[in-house]
């Protein structure tokens, strides 16, 4: 058993400023003029002090109070992020409630779950949209009450009862405060630090919704934690333009943001968030690995479409980049020459890129939810933004870990930070405890049972630390099997590997209870076609491209990559690929063998397939198959092929 | 305001080509914040009429008054001026010119100052360009076109270019609004966006809608009355409810419904 740092223990928070409403009091007694909040509205960032903040989230908790709202009530809050909703947390917070954020694009049944599991009494919401859906599900929800909108668009026919614009309920709120005039001091002065600040309702991949419950010290503690372990300032700036369900935006634009006194900006509209990053330029930013790659992408086009001398230019410098910055990250030694072309590229291509994307000022930025491609992650750091590995879960309060600046690596997640201690149980589990461990699931006693244990908390992550106590992510626990002979066998970390290649668009590994690895791979047809045409391969559709020898020792050379990194580490040596095939069709949700968000599904597969895992298994090099195909309209067809199948050396380990 | 009165009335309009007879002797009534829809079979005298209200054509016989007064032969920007705004069956924008100016050209009637003062940007056109450049930023959250205020009008999609326009007529604070198959070429989804920005034009600025259209869902969902034309003549008007079960209807334009 190996243990990470030891725990700082639960601090004492002052009275004064132990819950999110009493920071915001205390922002805007300290940092009254500075902005908090800025909007673009209008075509025009619109901001918002700490004092507005506090005033207007004030105001909200009057306009509640005076619909007689008592202390533990749920506050269903859903839409993009605006200010109004985040003075809506705080409002809800200050009398003693619970904001319960929904994802503003589930659909009513979602909706309704929640609203009902949670027996929200009110609801605050952006426009609509989702006024629409609230109505629509209140019947079934027994305790909802009020629905309180800040978009009045559209919404002036209403003539439904408990529906009310935000602006109505702070006039309410003023009308209220002549005749309570100490109704929300004193309701703010009730708040401690261990009352429930929020409930994360996290849509895991199996079952109903878990309502995960954080309490204002939990948050507190860790934001506070991570924003001394980064040295974040109130001069940071953020975009807040994640899901504000997501615990990760409730983090990084409440928790820390109200902490550290920073200000975030909310974009015009989901449309517009690339365009007003580079207005905004952030300081801090946070971005799943699909958001780095979108970015990319967008880059890459550009480049593609500019004349031939610029494209050359940019792509030589890139490659210079990404090469020092993957020695710098294998702490190998980086050339002169390298060092001396590197100002240049910066004046050139990378500064330029930086400031066209926004991310000119950015001090560090994280990447966490799953694993990021190495050529992505190389890209922005080449380019010399700070982009860093985190891992966390809604039950930590989101930080379990993070990469420390000048300790990057592209294959683990970084150090604890202060106060989260980490252990690895005999399965193989990653376990922490921390400050920010959460108060267990809202009424559902059993899963908060299986999750805590003994005040640390079971990850589902399979993982270990490293010889310099970094931790790397492996794969969910659950999919972790044995090969035949014991050796551990992890195959989304395999196939993430492969997927990692250009060429590879979808890989799943066999292995549980067999002699070896082996693998199927679905080739990108964009990218192994554009390929095959620059060597003038011709092919006439995917299953033909698939099966050329050429094609076969193309993705050869990517799995031999992938088994000489495994063979880096002493835990994968064993589980390298031995035998792949190239599927002769792509793996398609319509016929359900990967899920709507590309999520593969190995059961249904391995049934579906199970001549070619023999075939895999029994030495062949080559295998007939008929499989039926869903066309899009919905009509079936049987589609036969001859598929090849092709060994792989292993590697051996390399020895720094 | 005029009071209780309708807001457009059309009267006994005919509109000829030579020899043809385009419209024949329509009247319709288009009241304050209503929605009416004008359908019937192709060249049945649908964008004709509109082209009567709107002063492109002169009606040979008849007469169009709005807000009670008579304005049979205006000519377009004269219509444009007392408030009747239109987009056109085929997309009309300045294709070069971004979004954002497309739609300040709508406000073009509403801006005054002299050659000079526009030109130095200076004193009360200052101030007149950025109050104008204020109301189109309204109207650009209204529509929901934020992303591409700033690109030109000719490089979007063509759903986009119909929001577009749109949001030039809009541009103009309209009282009446009249729309040339706002949803022609469009899919599915992209129809609905329409219907939803339609309603909320008429519910949020009480705007007067008359619309041409072909889907008849959108029809039956979005208007208040609908008006049909068969050759030329009025054949029904009324609620959509009514309109779907008449006899003369279904024979003329849904032909197949019925048998």
């Amino acid at each position: 058993m190996k243990t990470g740092t030891v725990s700082t223990g639960a601090s004492a928070l002052d009275p004064e400023r132990d819950t999110f409403p009493k920071l915001v009091r205390d922002n805007a007694r300290r940092l009254g003029d500075k902005v908090a909040i800025r909007e673009k509205d209008f075509g025009i960032w619109q901001a918002y002090t700490w004092s507005q903040y506090f005033e207007h989230g004030r105001l909200i908790a009057l306009g509640l109070a005076s619909l007689g709202f008592a202390r533990g009530d749920r506050v269903a809050i859903v839409g993009d992020n605006r200010p109004q909703l985040y003075w809506a947390l705080m409002a809800v917070q200050a009398l003693g409630g619970v904001p319960v954020p929904i994802y503003q694009d589930s659909i009513e049944r979602e909706m309704e779950y929640i609203v009902d599991h949670s027996e929200a009494r009110f609801a605050i919401v952006e426009d609509q949209e989702q006024v629409d859906k609230l109505v629509a599900v209140r019947p079934r929800c027994r305790h909802l009450q009020q629905i309180v909108y800040d978009d009045p668009r559209g919404l002036r026919g209403y003539g439904e009862p408990g529906l009310s614009s935000l602006a109505e309920l702070a006039e309410l709120g003023r009308k209220f405060e002549v005749s309570h005039p100490a109704h929300f001091d004193t309701e703010l002065a009730r708040g401690a630090a261990d009352d429930i600040a929020i409930i994360c309702y996290t849509s895991g991949t199996t079952g109903a919704p878990k309502g995960a419950m954080l309490s204002h010290r939990n948050l507190i503690m860790t934001a506070r934690n991570a924003a001394d372990f980064e040295g974040l300032g109130a001069d940071e700036e953020v975009l807040s333009y994640l899901p504000m369900a997501w615990v990760g935006d409730h983090v990084f634009s409440y928790a820390q943001a109200i902490v550290t006194g920073f200000t975030i900006n909310c974009p015009e509209s989901a449309a517009t968030v690339l365009a007003d990053l580079k207005e905004i330029a952030p300081t801090y930013f946070f971005g799943p690995p699909r958001i780095w790659e979108s970015v990319l992408t967008s880059v890459m086009l550009r480049v593609e479409d500019a004349a031939r001398p610029k494209r050359a230019l940019v792509h030589f410098f890139l490659r210079l980049a990404q090469d020092i910055e993957r020695r710098r990250l294998g702490r190998r030694p980086v050339s002169l020459w390298q060092r001396l072309l590197y100002p240049l590229g910066h004046a050139l291509v990378y500064g330029p890129i930086k400031d066209n994307l926004g991310l000119s000022r950015v001090r560090r930025a994280y990447t966490a939810g799953e694993a990021i491609g190495p050529e992505i992650f190389l890209f922005f750091r080449g380019l010399g933004i700070n982009v860093k590995q985190l891992y966390g879960m809604t039950e930590a309060s989101v930080f379990v870990t993070i990469q420390r600046d000048g300790d990057v690596r592209l294959d683990t997640v970084g150090t604890p930070i202060p106060g989260v201690e980490i252990r690895i149980s005999d399965s193989g589990e990653v376990l922490f405890r921390s400050p920010g461990v959460f108060q267990g699931y809202a009424k559902n006693p059993e899963a908060t049972q299986q999750t805590l244990d003994g005040g640390w908390i079971r990850s589902g992550d399979a993982g270990f630390l490293d010889h310099d106590g970094h931790l790397v992510i492996i794969d969910r626990a659950k999919d972790v099997s044995r090969l035949a002979d014991g050796t551990m066998f992890a195959p989304k970390f395999i196939e993430n590997k492969l997927k990692f290649s250009p060429y590879v668009r979808e890989a799943v590994c066999i292995g549980q209870a067999r002699p070896c690895v082996t693998a199927f791979v679905n080739i990108d047809l964009a990218a192994v076609g554009n390929w095959a045409e620059r060597r003038n391969i011709a092919y006439t559709s995917y299953g033909d491209l698939a099966q050329k020898p050429e094609v076969y020792e193309l993705i050869r050379g990517e799995v031999e990559r992938v088994n000489a990194s495994l063979a880096q580490d002493e835990a994968l040596r064993g589980a390298q690929v031995k035998r792949f095939l190239i599927l002769h069709k792509e793996l398609d949700p319509d016929d359900e063998e990967i899920t709507r968000t590309r999520k593969v599904r190995r059961g249904y597969i391995a049934q579906k397939y199970a001549t070619l895992i023999d075939a895999l298994y029994s030495g062949q090099d080559r295998v007939q198959v008929e499989a039926k195909v869903t066309y899009e309209d919905g009509r079936t067809g049987t589609m036969r092929a001859d598929v090849v199948i092709r060994d792989v050396g292993a590697s051996a380990p390399v020895t720094p | 305001m005029t009071g209780g009165g309708p807001l457009l009335v059309v009267d006994g309009v005919s509109v000829r080509f030579g020899a043809l007879i385009a419209v024949n002797r329509v009247s319709v009534s288009v009241g304050q914040r209503e929605i009416v829809a004008i359908i019937g079979p192709n060249g049945a005298g649908k964008t004709t009429l509109l082209n009567a209200v709107s002063g492109f054509y002169h009606p040979f016989e008849g007469r169009i008054a709005f807000e009670g007064r008579d304005r049979t032969h205006l000519s377009p920007p004269d219509v444009a001026a007392l408030g009747i705004a239109r987009t056109f069956q085929n997309v009309a924008l300045f294709k070069g010119m971004s979004v954002l100016d497309n739609i300040m050209t709508g406000r073009l009637l509403k801006m005054g100052g002299s050659f000079l003062t526009e030109a130095l940007y200076w004193g009360p056109a200052r101030r007149q360009e950025l109050e104008h450049r204020a109301f189109v930023e309204r109207i650009i959250d209204f529509l929901e076109i934020q992303a591409i205020r700033k690109t030109p009008a000719g490089r979007l999609p063509y759903g986009l270019q119909k929001r577009v326009e749109l949001a030039r007529a809009l541009a103009a604070e309209p009282k009446l609004l009249l729309l040339d198959e706002p949803m022609a070429g469009m899919n599915v989804e992209e129809k609905e966006d329409m219907c939803r920005f339609i309603l909320d034009v008429n519910q949020e600025f009480g705007t007067t809608i008359a619309l041409i259209e072909h889907d008849m869902g959108v029809v039956m969902d979005i208007s208040d009355r609908v008006v049909v034309l068969d050759y030329g003549r009025k054949i029904a008007d009324g609620p959509p409810s009514e309109v779907r079960r008449d006899q003369a209807v279904l024979d003329a334009y849904l032909g197949v419904a019925h048998e």
